[in-house]
């Protein structure tokens, strides 16, 4: 029971410390313009909007419970959205089956069609978000404090240290990130969690190099002789001074990321390394349409769903993270 | 020059050896080679006898440390051995793919070079423009979709619904090219909206320098200033881009090459990674460091040709 309630209370948490932090950070000059200039871009607007739309159903179809002892948990998206399968193919908003000899009659409409077993697509669409959320969420939960860490202490101790994990970058880097994230999920095997591990080691380099150039530009600012002529501790100068310097940065590289790490989820899936089938995800999606277009008739509802659905999440992010780029830093502008 | 050369390459060493370490660390310490054989073995429900035999077989029943000294040698001097599933000797398989993966990567490579470059020149010439800010929107709308879409998209419109080119298959000789049309394209446009947006950054960047308004206050043409003075010093960014992409294109053109069914070194990992094929996925990890090491040896190199301020000493 106090599993059950936990694991409804996880995905609340992570939004309300989200929605903290983002208000907290309004407080602040640098953030409290940077929003200013963001609110006035109508266009970065949408993609908020967008972005929160997705983030709403992934955090609905992340909470449920169970009817009864030995049912299945639902989640809120499961309770509205499931509709009982059908037999086979359906095209949007059709009364029967599609591409059988003898076209069956729906038990309901289906607004996008069915699939190869009968499921409806806008059902399956909208399961997909929470798989996209978590790879993209999780996998920069993981990576950006580990990034930071290893890029700050090799930028700001220097030396040896920066030697060792410049090595370790660089070596990883060699690596054809393609290939390294085939092995990874080859040897960790298929799911989520697996994936969100495999991305972030695929994924941290740029954060880390990213972060020690940072670093070691701002090590021998006034501020920071300053702050050590004041007795500050190293550990006191990289979290308390130079990191907020960082942030800007971080963040712009973070939310640009993210839509990277969600279109490689795509190409994993093609790879039948994906998520398990069976949860949710557009990448299995499109994997499981490709063949269908060269069907009579053409079974096209499904691939446009998913990959729509993709477009536009991954769209909202780039957008965002240019307008972000713009706002805060005015230097970076990439116009 | 070659003292230079030969400096840059022994670098590369230490890197070669971590690269080496890191892919035994991932097959072997990472996953039980017992794992590896049940994988790999066809029957449900392998006994314990068949299990061990693979792995006598395979060489995977030796001590660690044994195993160890093995891998790496062997990787070091690029002898591969033979493949986990089928048993063929790797360098066989990887000769016959080198071909037709070298026609695609360079039809990609040089296509979306051109094409990208001089999109990019032509948006930075219209700067300021609708042009201009419509093509950059467009570039972030190519950037958002996935390769996968690019694949099937094109395979459907080119291939289906117009006939222009082959949907898929592969020709030795010259008809070759018929067939990697249709990959070549699809390798363009998907890295279209990131380069161009990239290289519009790069040509702005030297545009807003001194020497330009020096050439313009002369009166030189905007397009001969353009092409003459800031393509030739944005080309050090566009080289490192666009040298170190060459061993993304060949190892991206695995997704192509096993839609298109290209028999190359693609369609090969792919086949190894759904056979669970582990010397191979291994193998190609290892030769995709090499390029890249070699790569980036080659820009460095490319540096100094392009740039006379640029010394390798």
């Amino acid at each position: 029971m106090t599993g059950q309630v936990l694991q409804n209370l996880i995905p609340i948490a992570v939004v309300a410390a989200l929605m903290v932090t983002i208000v907290q950070a309004g407080h602040q000059p640098l953030w409290a313009e940077a929003y200013r200039r963001l609110r006035r871009n109508r266009l970065a607007l949408a993609a908020i909007c967008v972005i929160a739309l997705f983030g709403t159903i992934a955090v609905l179809d992340s909470i449920g419970w169970q009817n009864g002892r030995n049912e299945p948990r639902l989640t809120i998206i499961d309770r509205v959205f499931q509709k009982p399968a059908e037999r086979t193919y359906s095209a949007p908003l059709a009364g029967v089956t599609a591409g059988e000899q003898r076209p069956h009659k729906l038990v309901v409409k289906h607004l996008l069609g069915t699939d190869a077993v009968g499921e409806d697509v806008l059902y399956l669409t909208l399961k997909g978000c929470r798989t996209a959320f978590l790879l993209g969420g999780l996998t920069s939960l993981i990576v950006t404090p580990l990034a930071l860490l290893f890029g700050m202490t090799a930028g700001y101790f220097g030396r040896r240290l920066d030697d060792a994990i410049q090595y370790l970058y660089t070596v990883l880097d060699s690596v054809p990130s393609i290939l390294l994230l085939i092995a990874m999920m080859l040897v960790l095997g298929r799911g989520i969690v697996q994936m969100c591990i495999a991305l972030g080691v695929t994924s941290w380099v740029g954060l880390c190099r990213l972060s020690r150039g940072e670093t070691l530009k701002h090590r021998d600012r006034g501020y920071v002789l300053a702050a050590r002529a004041l007795g500050a501790s190293h550990s006191r100068i990289l979290v308390r001074h130079i990191l907020p310097n960082l942030m800007p940065i971080v963040i712009i590289s973070v939310t640009l990321g993210i839509s990277n790490l969600i279109l490689s989820e795509a190409i994993l899936s093609y790879l039948q390394l994906g998520v398990q089938p069976g949860v949710g995800s557009w990448g299995n999606m499109i994997d499981a349409a490709r063949l269908e277009l060269a069907r009579e008739p053409i079974i096209w509802w499904n691939l446009a769903s998913a990959s729509s659905a993709l477009f536009i999440l991954v769209l909202a992010f780039n957008v965002l993270g240019d307008a972000l780029r713009d706002a805060i830093d005015p230097r970076l502008r990439s116009s | 020059m070659l003292r230079y050369i030969i400096r840059r390459l022994l670098y590369a060493v230490p890197i070669l050896l971590g690269v080496t370490l890191v892919t035994f660390l991932l097959f072997y310490a990472a996953s039980s080679p017992e794992q590896m054989a049940r994988r790999n073995l066809s029957a449900k429900n392998p006994s314990k006898a068949q299990i061990s035999a693979w792995l006598v077989q395979h060489g995977y029943d030796k001590p660690l440390s044994q195993q160890f000294t093995r891998h790496m040698s062997e990787l070091l001097l690029l002898r591969f051995g033979k493949s986990d599933a089928t048993g063929e000797p790797i360098w066989a398989r990887l000769r016959t793919g080198v071909g037709p993966s070298s026609l695609v990567a360079a039809l990609v490579f040089f296509g979306s070079v051109i094409v990208s470059v001089t999109l990019a020149l032509l948006v930075a010439y219209f700067r300021g423009t609708y042009l201009d800010a419509w093509g950059v929107f467009i570039c972030v709308l190519l950037m958002s979709i996935t390769y996968i879409v690019y694949i099937i998209g094109s395979q459907f419109v080119l291939g289906r619904l117009l006939k222009y080119l082959p949907m898929a298959g592969y020709e030795h000789g010259i008809g070759a090219v018929k067939f990697a049309l249709l990959p070549m394209a699809v390798g363009i446009i998907s890295s279209l909206g990131g380069d161009v947006r990239f290289y519009r950054t790069v040509v702005l960047e030297e545009m807003n320098q001194d020497y330009v308004r020096t050439a313009r206050a002369k009166g030189v043409s905007e397009q001969a200033v353009l092409f003459r003075h800031v393509l030739k010093n944005a080309l050090i960014p566009i080289l490192t881009k666009t040298i170190l992409s060459l061993p993304f294109i060949m190892m991206g053109s695995i997704l192509l090459e096993s839609f298109f069914g290209i028999p190359g070194l693609g369609t090969m990992t792919v086949d190894a990674i759904n056979s669970q094929d582990f010397s191979v996925v291994r193998a190609m990890a290892f030769l995709g460091t090499i390029l890249y090491i070699l790569g980036s040896v080659l820009t460095d190199i490319c540096y100094a040709l392009v740039d006379p301020r640029v010394r390798l000493e």
